[in-house]
């Protein structure tokens, strides 16, 4: 049996900033398997773009996970960051608008919450930060 | 020699230098489909054979300070090979084909001890065949670094729309690098050409993050310093509706729908009017 986008899941090295521009296309393409608007698309595309970066640059490199997700019929688009770096001390702080520990603009945590459904976001210091970000077909 | 002869097909090659080199070269030649002449083929085969036959004999680890020179040989042959836009089978083929040569060679003897011989000659010239492989790899990837440097440069127009007014039209995907680029190039377009005025146009850009914000605006407050005012143009409505919901501030920055749009702005401001003809 051929794996339809529907079943399958793209798993993606984030180590170089290449690997940023990777996870971006395949998240598109998902995005489209999944029908999601022009609009959502790009939301998902940037919030995806935000994520990986932040995993190349705080977590030290890691992986994204893409796949396309079906609840009571309806399809979204998770994509899953993982990085075994050091975590984040104080997430409340993280997700300020404009807290920034390095020279960014410190709107990519936050901002990425306001583009997706859904957000978890899971860190321990020393162990690492696991972000799940959603998009539904709306 | 040792009473092991641990590299007695040295003495195999010696002895038949003047077959095994002919025919070497034309099996390597076939394949090269007459891209290199048989007397640049003949002088590089040559050397190889005489840096392979230069050892002592003793030891058949291609790594031993016996085969510094063959090495530094093959070593060359791969990163040229490499530059020539040869496919990795051309290039280990040069090597390998010694084998073969050395096989036909060996077809009409029915001598043991040469067969013998012949299969430490094989497992060396593997080993050399993989040790050129190594730089032929990496010159090749030096090759396509320098290919994806030239096709950045290449990507990133900035033309001028009028006296005075520059564009830089962005296309595509923008990483880190290529939009540091882009910017970069635009900043010495405006020294170059004395303009007052630049146009970023976003019309073909798939996304807009905080990193491509950033890059932006710190490109705007760099224009200003060199007495430069920027306009944004192109901002597509899905990338609009991103920016404001990701909370960037395009601030006093001026953008406008269209290019068009963008120009006409440019231009009121240099004190010129469009007017149509009645
Ligand atoms: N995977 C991670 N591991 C460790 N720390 C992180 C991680 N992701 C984010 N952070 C921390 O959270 C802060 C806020 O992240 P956010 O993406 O919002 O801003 P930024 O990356 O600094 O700037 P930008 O606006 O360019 O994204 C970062 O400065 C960093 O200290
Ligand atoms: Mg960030």
């Amino acid at each position: 049996m051929t794996t339809s986008p529907s079943e399958a899941s793209t798993v993606i090295e984030v180590r170089a900033d290449s690997d940023v521009v990777r996870v971006r296309q395949s998240v598109r393409d998902f995005a489209m398997a999944a029908k999601l608007s022009l609009v959502d698309q790009t939301k998902l595309v940037t919030a995806a773009s935000e994520l990986a970066r932040n995993t190349l640059v705080y977590g030290g490199g890691g992986e994204a996970r893409v796949r396309i997700l079906e609840r009571t019929g309806v399809a979204g688009v998770e994509v899953v960051f993982a990085d075994e770096g050091p975590g984040i001390p104080d997430v409340d702080l993280a997700l300020t608008d404009g807290w920034t520990s390095g020279g960014g603009l410190g709107l990519g945590l936050s901002g990425t919450r306001r583009l997706v459904d859904d957000f978890e976001l899971d860190t321990a210091a020393g162990e690492g930060t696991r972000i799940s970000i959603v998009k539904w077909r709306r | 020699m040792s009473s092991q002869p641990e590299n007695d097909w040295i003495d195999l090659l010696r002895d038949s230098r003047d077959e095994v080199i002919p025919a070497w070269t034309s099996v390597v030649e076939a394949t090269l489909a007459g891209r290199m002449t048989t007397s640049e083929l003949t002088n590089d085969i040559r050397e190889i054979f005489d840096g392979l036959t230069a050892g002592d004999g003793r030891g058949s680890d291609i790594r031993a300070a016996a085969y510094d020179g063959l090495r530094a040989l093959v070593a060359d042959l791969g990163r040229t090979r490499a530059r020539q836009g040869f496919s990795p089978t051309e290039a280990a083929v040069s090597i390998f084909a010694l084998k073969t040569a050395v096989l036909e060679l060996l077809e009409n003897r029915a001598d043991l001890a040469a067969y013998q011989a012949f299969a430490k000659l094989s497992r060396f010239v593997d080993d050399l065949g993989l040790y050129m492989f190594e730089t032929y790899a990496s010159a090749r990837e030096t090759v396509i670094a320098q290919q994806a440097e030239s096709l950045l440069e290449l990507s990133t127009p900035v033309v001028k729309l009028w006296d005075g007014i520059v564009a830089l039209p962005l296309v595509g995907t923008l990483d880190s690098a290529r939009t540091q680029v882009v910017m970069e190039a635009l900043l010495q377009a405006l020294v170059d050409t004395g303009s007052e005025h630049a146009i970023i146009d976003i019309t073909g850009v798939a996304a807009v993050d905080t990193q491509v914000a950033q890059h932006l605006l710190k490109t705007v407050q760099a224009a200003r310093l060199l007495g430069a005012e920027c306009i944004v143009s192109g901002i597509r409505p899905q990338i609009a509706q991103t920016v404001v919901a990701l909370g960037i501030e395009f601030g006093d920055i001026h953008t406008k729908a269209s290019l068009s749009d963008a120009m006409l702005l440019a231009m009121r401001r240099s004190g010129l009017d469009v007017v149509s003809r009645a």
